[in-house]
């Protein structure tokens, strides 16, 4: 024990110097790998694990040997509270990712954790929203009816029910078309209410699948701004495929583009466009070089 | 079309009243119809001479009519027939939503079955009346049972149908919630599949009415179609066609009676 103590003592300034090189060294490759929120996040005792992590993840549609292969090798992680989008050309396999993580599918290999559970605890706990490319709202239920029906099903008391309905549509600011159907809606503002009600039970995650890809340029936009105002407020994270590299750049915190079949990662952009995003964010000249980034890694430059 | 002067002739036209004559001109129109078919008919007899078994007056039919639901003959039949129509109907409805809904969620059960339900549309089904009534004897059951079996066909594919065309987001979407089998059939299948299978209702109502009646023609001793019979074995051709108006207004009222159960069911499509 002394002579253990002498050692330390003896070598002391040598044996501290090393210690803070290496202390210094790991920060570095953790500031690296972490975004700056994350990492001084630390401090803070937020969670810096990712809250996606998609391992090596392989999708074959039909029979083993000559099936479609769908994703091949694709390795991703989705932080807590960030904005991802997936763009790739169609059948590039982007949707299949998105039901993978929301256990629509399940995969042929590899591993996804959404929160430390695999994708079948996760949906059984209800972490995920999803939002499909058309509205799929129930004609035969009216808008607020709509809203609340994963609420419904969960067994919420009706109290609940109206409450959450009456918050939700204050959010999507359709209040006044609680008591329509949907064959009254416009169809964005049926894409608000599909939004609205994959909020419904507070999930951490929102998996949208082209959520605005049926629909007008205008429409789109508005959408788009009003889902970013939507994100800050609700606090969740965003999975979000397109196909429109501008809406991709406008709206996220990194983009993945992918490859056409089979699909896999090609790059991850990062869009170091400042927050919130307006009309005046498409002035900066940083905008239309990261639209140029991702069209070239799309292949279209 | 000044706004506010009236009084002017040509103006009356986009008056209230005439805005209504001219959105209800069609339902104005049909009583007009009837009377001229109904001249028509008078007139033909009139200047051909038909004697009365060959072809009554709209007047004697309605004397005939009048007559026999005073005495309870037409009611006491209609009565009957009703009740088989009802009967089997039920059973018709009954077995094509039950088997089509198993049928719609087990593809392979389907093709293990669908050859023989093929088949027995195929056969005349008046054709195995006869078979029924060696088995089971005559009588109001038999009559619902083979009204049944006409009926139940369409009824089935509807439900098969209606089942079927529910798009794969709205499954996904039910799965994403982790809802279980139960409430997927009552909060997804069954309102989403309804609208068709009405479908198959209005089809069904008119069929079993069909059903019931060739049936009682054929070898009933009770009920409207026997009526038909007895009367042209008496050649009591006012009453036949007594007995024919009965059975049409029957057949449009069960089918209107159909229409309207569905305008409330589905009353949020109305607001188009």
């Amino acid at each position: 024990m002394q002579s253990r103590s002498r050692q330390l003592q003896s070598g002391g300034k040598k044996e501290i110097a090393k210690r803070l090189s290496a202390l210094s060294r790991a920060s570095a490759s953790l500031r690296a790998r972490l975004s700056r929120r994350e990492y001084f996040g630390i401090f803070f005792l937020e969670k810096p694990s990712p809250l996606i992590e998609i391992e090596s993840v392989s999708k074959r549609y039909g029979a083993p040997r000559d099936g479609v292969l769908a994703l091949s090798d694709v390795s991703l992680s989705v932080r807590a509270g960030e904005f991802l989008s997936l763009i790739g050309p169609s059948g590039c396999g982007k949707s299949t990712l998105l039901k993978l993580i929301g256990d629509l599918l399940t995969p042929s290999a590899g591993r996804i954790t959404i929160a430390g559970k695999s994708p079948d605890a996760a949906r059984r706990a209800r972490d995920c929203g999803i939002v499909f490319q058309s509205p799929t709202l129930m004609e035969w239920r009216n808008i607020a009816q709509n809203i609340t029906l994963p609420l419904e099903i969960i067994g919420a008391p009706l109290p609940e029910r109206r409450a959450r309905a009456d918050e939700l549509l204050d959010l999507i600011r359709l209040r006044d078309f609680a008591a329509r159907y949907p064959h009254e809606l416009s169809a964005g503002m049926q894409m608000q209410v599909a939004i609205a009600r994959a909020l419904a039970y507070r999930p951490a995650i929102l998996l949208m699948d082209e959520p605005f890809g049926a629909l007008d340029e205008m429409t789109r936009e508005r959408l788009g701004r009003e889902l970013l105002d939507l994100w800050t407020r609700a606090r969740v994270t965003i999975v979000f495929v397109t196909h429109s590299v501008p809406e991709a750049v406008r709206l996220s915190d990194r983009v993945a583009v992918m490859s056409p079949r089979p699909g896999r990662i090609e790059r991850i952009v990062e869009i170091d466009l400042p927050r919130p995003r307006s009309a005046a964010t498409r002035d900066l000249p940083r905008y239309w070089e990261l639209l140029r980034q991702v069209r070239a890694a799309l292949g279209l430059e | 079309m000044a706004v506010g002067s009236t009084g002017s002739a040509a103006e009356w036209w986009d008056a209230p009243v005439g805005t209504w004559i001219r959105k209800n001109i069609q339902y104005i129109l049909i009583p007009f119809a009837l009377m001229a078919f109904l001249l028509a008919w008078q007139a033909l007899v009139v200047i051909n001479r038909y004697p009365t078994f060959l072809l009554p007056t709209p007047g004697e039919v309605a004397a005939s009519f009048v007559e026999n639901w005073r005495n309870g003959i037409l009611a006491r039949h209609l009565g009957i027939t009703l009740v088989e129509i009802g009967l089997g109907f039920s059973i018709a409805f009954t077995f094509a939503a039950l088997v089509g809904y198993v049928l719609a969620r087990s593809p392979l059960l389907e093709k293990i079955v669908s050859p023989y339900l093929v088949a027995t549309q195929a056969i005349p089904i008046v054709a195995i009346g006869p078979l029924i009534v060696i088995w089971i004897n005559t009588g109001p059951l038999q009559n619902a049972l083979i009204a049944a079996l006409i009926t139940f066909f369409p009824m089935l594919v509807n439900t098969i149908v209606g089942v079927r065309n529910i798009r794969h987001e709205y499954r996904d979407l039910m799965h994403s919630y982790a809802a279980n089998a139960w409430q997927v059939f009552t909060k997804l299948e069954v309102p989403a599949a309804l609208p068709v299978f009405f479908g198959g209702v209005r089809v069904g109502i008119t069929l079993s009415v069909i059903g019931v009646v060739v049936v009682e023609l054929l070898w009933a001793d009770r009920g409207l179609g026997f009526l038909i019979n007895f009367a042209r074995g008496q050649l009591d051709t006012p009453l036949l066609f007594a007995t024919v108006v009965t059975m049409s207004a029957m057949a449009i009222t069960l089918y209107i009676g159909v229409l309207i159960l569905e305008r409330c069911i589905f009353h949020w499509r109305r607001k188009v």
